[in-house]
């Protein structure tokens, strides 16, 4: 059993480390103060190639594994979340569709300038009535010659404003249920496609979610992602596909929330000790980095799994579940050893406490998670 | 354009630095690029993406220096060589370095070779100049612009804070300066193509030198780290007793009047 990475991911994951640590990092109160990613970091994420990193070298990606999509996600993580998920959405369930399940040609057409960062994705699956029960889709799609006609509304889709391709999941015959879903590559400019309302969220400034709607949206047969009635379970597997990602950008974030705390609790100085020789304060750090441990060995254990073409549904589901729980309570740990300045706008340790409590709501609540293992221990241990 | 940057490898002396038995604890420190070559590799990059050409990056070190000639080629340099003295030479300074390179250059028709204006580690900046002077091309330092037309090169060179523009023809060897442009970071893609490119690697044997031919000129006595700061002191009192207080301290503790 060889824990390291191999020098070639090393040596990526450091570059991405300098360049997050000193340009991201530069602007991070700036993103969160305008609640926009500036232009010069969005291109030199591009020039840095960080937009192709879930992509396969032939289609200009940079075509690793998931070991090292997670060490990279784990550098990416380490800093505003905003940014974090501009990149993770894209890469991740944005992009995943397409490398998936796509035929050649659809790779060809959408990849290349996906993976340079000239065209960002986004994943269109929730609706005002579909959340967590994500078969009662209402978006219709339906035939018209070489056409599908596209009606309904989607909300809560990360990079909307910013995205040019959604993978966008909708209802292809309604009497068959999650079966009768389909997955469809819509790009923005298709006719009866706009961008709707931005919501005002509790943290990920930066990052927008908005409103999709789509009206008599045209979308051409040929962007059937797959085969018609597979949408729901290409959801499934593109949701699947992200988790260990998921858990490498909550375990990168965790790690700078120890790195500020560990610190600060070693400069702070109350009843004339730093206080991290204060007991009570000690152990708070001792389980932030424990949990951390344990959440590193998981995310890279599950990565490798997935690696070795091994089925992880189990397993990424509670790495999901888990990397988001860690995170929260690591967040939280963080504030209470900072104490005050834990609290305060002008310094990170609040902005990180707010971030981290969507990662136990989106791509599937910790609860879903919870019954995502539940069902499969259903199946490993039915009587037969 | 035949472009050469000489690179060296250097500890980061943004970390802790310490000292043990008289050298630099290696162990636990950062190793970089040496900043002002990153100027230079940046400049020789954009020199061949207007001029055509190629850009390789040498060094004189060890195996270690490896890592750093590979950020070079994922920065986008063509040809990484590394002379590597770990076997050969025991002591070195800044006339060994400049000996070993001048021999490796002295044949490769260089029209443009491009250093740091000085290695953040000992600070001697005498490497490029004496490179230059060794295979007799003109050489201008800790320039901060850069400008090639036919064999006509105009450089900006910075100095004490002001500019100064000098023209001279190539083949020139320039030193970098900061502000001459700003390094890319590597790109992965580029990471990943780097470990494709060549990397040659050479001992001084190859360059029909020997020990003895690149033996240190000088000797380092000691190695010390500067005093640490104390904490400052704030005087009080009206402003003709502070006075007082301060000539009083600077009479008898600082002992500098």
């Amino acid at each position: 059993m060889d824990f390291r990475l191999d020098e070639e991911i090393e040596f990526l994951k450091k570059n991405v480390r300098d360049f997050v640590q000193t340009e991201v990092e530069a602007v991070a109160m700036q993103i969160e103060e305008e609640n926009r990613i500036p232009q010069k970091i969005i291109d030199m994420s591009k020039e840095m190639g960080l937009f192709g990193l879930s992509i396969p070298e032939e289609y200009g990606g940079l075509g690793i594994g998931m070991v090292g999509k997670c060490a990279l996600y784990e550098e990416i993580g380490a800093t505003h979340n905003g940014y974090t998920t501009l990149i993770g959405a894209h890469t991740g369930i944005g992009t995943v569709g397409i490398v998936e399940m796509g035929n050649e040609e659809q790779k060809r057409k959408y990849l290349p300038e996906m993976a340079a960062g000239e065209k960002i994705g986004a994943f269109a699956l929730t609706e005002p009535a579909a959340g967590s029960n994500a078969t009662n889709l209402k978006t219709t799609a339906v035939r018209k010659g070489d056409k599908y006609i596209l009606n309904g509304t989607k909300h809560y889709i990360t990079n909307a404003t910013e995205a040019d391709v959604f993978t966008v999941m909708a209802v292809t015959d309604s009497s068959k249920g999650s079966k009768g879903i389909t997955s469809f590559i819509v790009e923005k400019d298709f006719p009866g496609f706009h961008v709707g309302a931005v919501e005002r969220k509790m943290g990920l400034r930066g990052s927008h979610s908005a409103e999709v709607i789509m009206e008599d949206c045209e979308v051409p047969a040929e962007n059937v992602l797959g085969v018609e009635g597979q949408g729901y379970v290409n959801a499934l597997k593109i949701l699947a596909n992200g988790r260990a990602g998921l858990a490498a950008r909550n375990l990168g974030s965790c790690q700078k929330l120890l790195d500020m705390s560990a610190t600060y609790a070693n400069e702070r100085i109350q009843f004339g000790v730093p206080i991290i020789d204060h007991q009570a304060v000690g152990h708070m750090l001792a389980e932030m980095a424990m949990d951390i441990e344990a959440l590193r060995s998981f995310t890279y254990r599950v990565a490798w799994m997935v690696d070795q073409g091994m089925k992880v549904i189990k397993e990424a589901a509670m790495l999901k579940l888990y990397g988001s729980e860690v995170y929260n309570r690591v967040a939280d740990k963080a504030v209470q050893v900072h104490g005050g300045i834990g609290y305060i706008a002008d310094y990170p340790i609040e902005r990180f406490f707010r971030d981290a409590r969507i990662t136990r709501i989106y791509e599937g609540t910790s609860e879903i998670q919870k019954n995502i293992i539940a069902g499969q221990l259903k199946k490993e241990y039915a009587i037969d | 354009m035949n472009i050469f940057v000489l690179l060296k490898r250097t500890f980061d002396t943004e970390e802790k630095i310490a000292i043990a038995n008289g050298a630099i604890n290696e162990e636990g420190a950062e190793f970089i690029i040496n900043p002002y070559d990153e100027y230079a590799v940046e400049e020789a990059i954009q020199i061949r993406d207007q001029h055509g050409g190629e850009v390789t990056v040498v060094t004189v070190g060890n195996e270690e220096a490896e890592k750093q000639l590979r950020t070079a080629l994922a920065m986008g340099a063509d040809k990484a060589v590394l002379i590597n003295t770990e076997e050969d030479v025991e002591v070195s300074d800044q006339f060994t370095t400049a000996k070993i390179l001048a021999e490796y250059l002295k044949d490769k028709e260089a029209d443009i070779i491009l250093a740091g204006n000085v290695a953040i580690d000992n600070g001697s900046g005498q490497v490029g100049p004496r490179v230059a002077d060794l295979l007799d091309i003109p050489y201008v330092t800790t320039i901060t612009n850069l400008e090639i037309s036919g064999e006509t090169v105009t450089v900006v060179r910075d100095v004490e804070g002001d500019s100064e523009t000098i023209e001279t023809q190539l083949p020139v060897l320039v030193t970098a300066q900061q502000g001459l442009n700003e390094p890319r970071y590597p790109s992965l893609p580029g990471i990943m193509k780097a470990k494709k490119k060549p990397l040659e690697e050479l001992e001084i044997d190859d360059l029909d030198l020997d020990e003895d031919d690149v033996e240190a000129k000088t000797k380092v006595v000691e190695i010390f780290l500067p005093p640490s700061k104390e904490a400052g002191r704030v005087l009080e009192g009206e402003l003709n007793e502070q006075v007082q207080e301060l000539v009083s301290l600077l009479h008898k503790e600082a002992k500098v009047i």
